[in-house]
């Protein structure tokens, strides 16, 4: 592997709600590298989810540092953090977050439509397997084939990183195994960092690195030797 | 006190939603002020009217005659369902007020020397009625005196049969006979120009020499005795003595124009109110709707642990009825502080003696009654909802909304908008009801607004034609007795005048078959350029010389049309009949007129050329000379000044139609923020997620705002031909409404009362999506990721 693509370092994230400090996370520090998949796991409320918002743009740090290549993102004004979602980074999200009076096809054009060089909407639904079904509206289409929607619809501007936070939580195992096949041939094919938060044990072992998450923190990292298909992963 | 828990949830939500909440409650509170200001005012005006009509004996029947014998009285009070009668001498006279330039007009009229006024008694104001001993002293109409700040012993000089003589005010009095006072050729009241002077009966019979005669009736009626039958005895008796037709209220310049402002304030009182409880109904559905969709799981919630279907929508119900009681609250108090304020404008106006303003708690009752049934109404399908929705069934999400493509083919759709607008549109067509009334709703602001500006269009176009087109000279001078033509030569000859005209009218009963109308028959002289007649086109065109010419008006009230037979009845002469052919049909927004040819006047009425008047055109810088020969010139009876009488018109209307415009464009732009605001906010709450997502997809604030102005400029821009279209339907049905046989107005809306209707209503669009702007700048990106929709 090589450089880092994500660098954060020592970010911290507290919520004031009147006197209450809620500290989300309490100085992380976390490289991912390109074309790297990895897989962030942990409780609920153990901060993995916030700090893919801030990696991601859309929430800030309240202390430390993050960068993607050459940008430090830290003090970025609002309108240059939504240049950045808009150019490097797709979501993928645990209830699709499809707009519903868009047919899937024009759910991916949405995006293509502001993007500098995306790939046509055609081929990146059949990149997922729903070149057949791109004139359905979001309520015509399964779970798992509304996710694998947001999933084209996130990798249709080739962005260079792809954060999920739970794309499998609101599927079954068998449609959940299908939207991380398609997770798995956007990270080969494309190289581009894919960060996947799941509480699903059984998912670790698709990724190049898993991290553990606990009370706004990471415990362990852990360097998987062999990969898993996703097809093989235990549920 | 304990407030129970569902309760608190009521006013938080209240809380919460308030800008909503209060946007909401200004619309009702417009409806329920228009209640309670124009049915205050109506219920002012009306029982003032008739405290003053009932108290001071206002006559119900009305004749005026060349001279009769006074010992006609006993005949006359002999008429069956008589209760009182006032034979009168009543004269127009000029007078020379001090302080005044221009000669003003003065009706003489005689009271009795002894005894009280058995019709039409005076109220006096100030001071006391004239001596019948004493010679020259008058009382005076309050119009008049307040006009000229006369007080008891204040003097003034009359034209009085010939000889100019000094008038003493001894008291400042109130007619039901003169609540509005109308000059001779004037459209609107000039209180400075023209006054009723009461003088004793022995004074005016010697100034007017009408001892033992009077030329002028007015009848007090019992209650329901049949006014056809009196008007014919009256006819009967008076025809020998050139009665012209006795007239009922319907008829007397007063009654008649107070009971059309009355009419007007009906209308208002119709209309308006029920545009304002249903855009509020409307309003209602859309919020509660919405707020019920989003508490969908707290509706089956409650009912879970057991608050019965009925209590949980009662909890709704009552949202509604504070949003109502709010509006009527906010409406009351308007109205309450603008009603009397209201009803004193019309008392300056109308000049009663006294205002009769009653408490009137029923009207409130009515206005709070009325506006939570609206809104209850409006509340109906969203309480259906939560009565009829099952516990188990509303803790679930609920299904889906369906979408329809905007093109077959999703890439067709692509080519003409971009996915964002498609968005949009999608959302519109999703919801073609709520889409449609929103648009309609702002529609009717314009279409108010429209309707308030398009007066001054009419009333402009009504000056233009009447003041420039066929009233076209100076002054006009009315004589005091018909004259031979020659006296036109000595009218030329007065100082300034560049042109003058004759006139002549020649009252008549005209018939067709069982319809009939006493109006004048004007001779129209050839080569005349003073006055014109206007066809239906506009453009000026000529009598025949034979035959009738009437107005539009006249034509559609007797059914008569161009080669019909008409039956004239000539009034001054015996009663005689005469069949003349109609042979033309014109223009006309005053009165009910007709012309004649001259000679073919002269013909019909067989006593060779005579003049009741003459036109004048005068040169303005010598008007003063002409005003100071005019003051002491015996021969005339009355004066009208075109000039004055033009700008007191336009100053007159200005003033109503600038007061009407900004109420009715404050109503506007209530409805439109109203109607505006709650839609972009329940779009707000249905898109946040969706909008959410944008955001979080990289579409900036500004592009993610425009899919909701979007909608808004959809909504504005239809709104635009619907509120026209509205307008011209509004603006059509007060013309109709105004289309009496004194006036009527012509209808003419310009292309710049559209334009500025609609910049005001797209203005206020403007001001609303900027108020909504700061919303979609706090979307929450994060929150919004984290829930099922």
């Amino acid at each position: 592997m090589s450089q880092p693509i994500f660098s954060a370092h020592d970010v911290s994230k507290v919520y004031r709600s009147g006197e209450v400090e809620v500290w989300a996370l309490r100085g992380v520090d976390l490289d991912l590298f390109e074309g790297e998949m990895a897989v962030l796991l942990g409780p609920s409320g153990s901060g993995k989810s916030t700090l893919l918002n801030i990696m991601g743009g859309l929430d800030r740090a309240s202390a430390g540092t993050v960068r993607f290549a050459d940008q430090e993102l830290t003090d970025y004004p609002d309108s240059r953090l939504t240049r950045f979602r808009r150019d490097h980074v797709g979501f993928v999200f645990q209830f699709y977050n499809l707009i519903p009076s868009l047919t899937a096809w024009e759910n991916v054009a949405l995006v293509t439509e502001i993007s500098r060089d995306p790939m046509p909407p055609e081929e990146a639904l059949s990149l997922v397997g729903l070149d057949k079904r791109m004139d359905h509206f979001p309520s015509q289409l399964s779970g798992g084939e509304q996710q694998r929607v947001a999933i084209a619809r996130a990798i249709a501007k080739r962005p260079q990183v792809l954060l999920c936070d739970e794309p499998t939580g609101a599927l079954d195992s068998k449609t959940g195994i299908l939207v991380l096949e398609a997770l798995d041939r956007i990270n080969r094919e494309f190289g581009t960092t894919t960060a996947v938060i799941t509480h699903n044990a059984g998912i670790r072992e698709i990724a190049h690195r898993v991290f553990t998450f606990q009370d706004g923190g990471i415990t362990q990292m852990h360097v998987n030797e062999r990969r898993i298909r996703p097809q093989d992963v235990v549920w | 006190m304990v407030i129970a828990m569902l309760d608190r949830k009521l006013i938080r939500d209240l809380l919460r939603m308030w800008l909503q909440v209060l946007a909401i409650a200004m619309v009702m509170a417009c409806g329920v002020a228009t209640i309670i200001i124009a049915v205050g005012a109506l219920r002012t005006l009306e029982d003032t009217r008739d405290a003053f009509y009932d108290r001071y004996r206002f006559g119900t029947v009305f004749a005026s005659l060349v001279r009769a014998p006074l010992h006609l009285r006993e005949q006359l009070a002999r008429i069956p369902g008589i209760n009182g009668v006032e034979t009168r001498i009543a004269r127009a006279v000029l007078l020379d007020v001090p302080g005044m330039r221009e000669p003003a007009t003065g009706l003489a009229v005689s009271i009795p020397d002894i005894g009280e006024l058995s019709v039409n008694s005076l109220y006096i104001r100030a001071g006391r009625l004239p001596d019948p001993d004493r010679v020259g002293e008058v009382a005076v109409n309050e119009q008049f005196a307040k006009a000229h700040r006369m007080v008891p012993g204040s003097t003034f000089e009359g034209v009085i049969n010939g000889s100019k003589r000094l008038l003493t005010v001894t008291g400042i009095v109130l007619s039901p006979e003169y609540v509005y006072t109308l000059g001779p050729g004037d459209l609107v009241p000039d209180q400075r120009r023209f006054g009723v002077m009461f003088m004793p009966r022995r004074q005016l019979a010697g100034m007017f020499d009408m001892t033992g005669a009077f030329n002028d009736l007015t009848l007090r009626t019992q209650r329901g005795a049949d006014l056809a039958a009196v008007i014919s005895a009256v006819d009967t008796i008076l025809a020998p003595y050139g009665g012209t037709g006795a007239r009922d209220r319907d008829d007397q310049i007063s009654h008649a124009f107070l009971d059309s402002e009355l009419s007007q304030l009906r209308g208002m009182v119709t209309i308006v109110p029920p545009i304002f409880l249903f855009v509020a109904a409307f309003l209602v559905n859309m919020i509660l709707s919405r707020l019920i969709t989003l508490e969908r799981e707290q509706v089956g919630l409650l009912k879970a642990l057991g608050f019965s279907a009925l209590a949980v929508a009662w909890h709704y119900a009552k949202l509604v009825i504070v949003v109502a009681l709010l509006g009527t609250a906010i409406g009351g108090a308007v109205g309450a502080w603008v009603a009397p304020m209201l009803a004193q404008v019309y008392g300056e106006f109308y000049y009663f003696p006294f205002l009769v303003l009653r408490p009137a708690p029923d009207l409130y009752l009515t206005a709070a009654t009325v506006t939570s049934l609206a809104a209850l109404a409006g509340a109906g399908k969203a309480l259906w909802n939560v009565l009829s929705l099952p516990a188990a069934v509303a803790m679930q999400p609920p299904a889906p909304t369906r979408y329809r493509k905007l093109f077959h083919r999703p890439a067709d759709a692509h080519r003409f908008f971009s996915q964002l607008t498609t968005m949009a549109l999608r959302g519109m067509i999703r919801h073609p009801v709520r889409s449609l009334l929103t648009t309609f709703s702002t529609a009717i602001s314009l279409s108010l607004i429209v309707t308030a500006l398009f007066t001054f269009d009419s009333i402009e176009a009504m000056i233009d034609i009447i003041y420039f087109r066929t009233e076209r000279q100076d002054a006009t001078l009315a004589f005091g007795q018909e004259q031979s033509p020659a006296v036109l030569q000595s009218v030329g000859r007065l100082p300034g005048v560049l042109r003058a005209e004759p006139m002549r009218s020649v009252p008549v009963v005209l018939r067709n078959e069982h319809v009939e109308r006493r109006l004048t028959v004007s001779a129209w002289t050839e080569g005349a350029d003073l006055s014109q007649i206007l066809a239906t086109d506009l453009t000026p065109v000529q009598p025949a010389p034979t035959g009738l010419m009437i107005s539009d008006r006249v034509a559609s009230i007797l059914g008569l049309s161009i080669g019909d037979l008409a039956e004239v009845e000539l009034l001054e002469k015996e009663g005689r009949i005469e069949w003349v052919p109609v042979t033309g049909v014109f223009q006309s927004y005053i009165g009910m007129s007709v012309f004649m040819s001259d000679e073919a006047l002269t013909r019909l009425v067989g006593d060779g050329p005579r003049v009741t008047g003459a036109r004048l055109a005068v040169d303005a810088a010598q008007v003063d000379d002409l005003y100071d020969v005019l003051k002491s010139t015996p021969a005339i009876a009355a004066i009208s000044l075109m000039t004055v009488s033009r700008e007191r018109f336009r100053e007159q209307v200005a003033q109503n139609v600038t007061m009407m415009t900004w109420i009715y464009s404050g109503l506007a732009i209530i409805i439109t923020f109203g109607v505006i605001y709650n839609t972009a906010r329940i779009q707000l709450s249905e898109r946040a997620r969706e909008l959410a997502s944008l955001r979080v997809l990289g579409f900036t604030r500004g592009e993610v705002y425009r899919v909701l102005l979007v909608e808004l400029a959809v909504v504005a821009l239809a709104a635009q031909p619907v509120g026209w279209g509205l307008g011209y339907l509004f603006c059509w049905a007060v013309v109709e409404g105004f289309d009496t046989d004194l006036f009527r107005i012509p209808f003419v809306i310009e292309q710049s009362t559209f334009g500025i209707g609609s910049g005001l209503v797209l203005a206020v669009v403007v001001v609303t999506g900027l108020v909504i702007r700061r919303r979609v700048a706090r979307l929450d990106l994060i929150s919004v990721l984290k829930t099922r929709e």
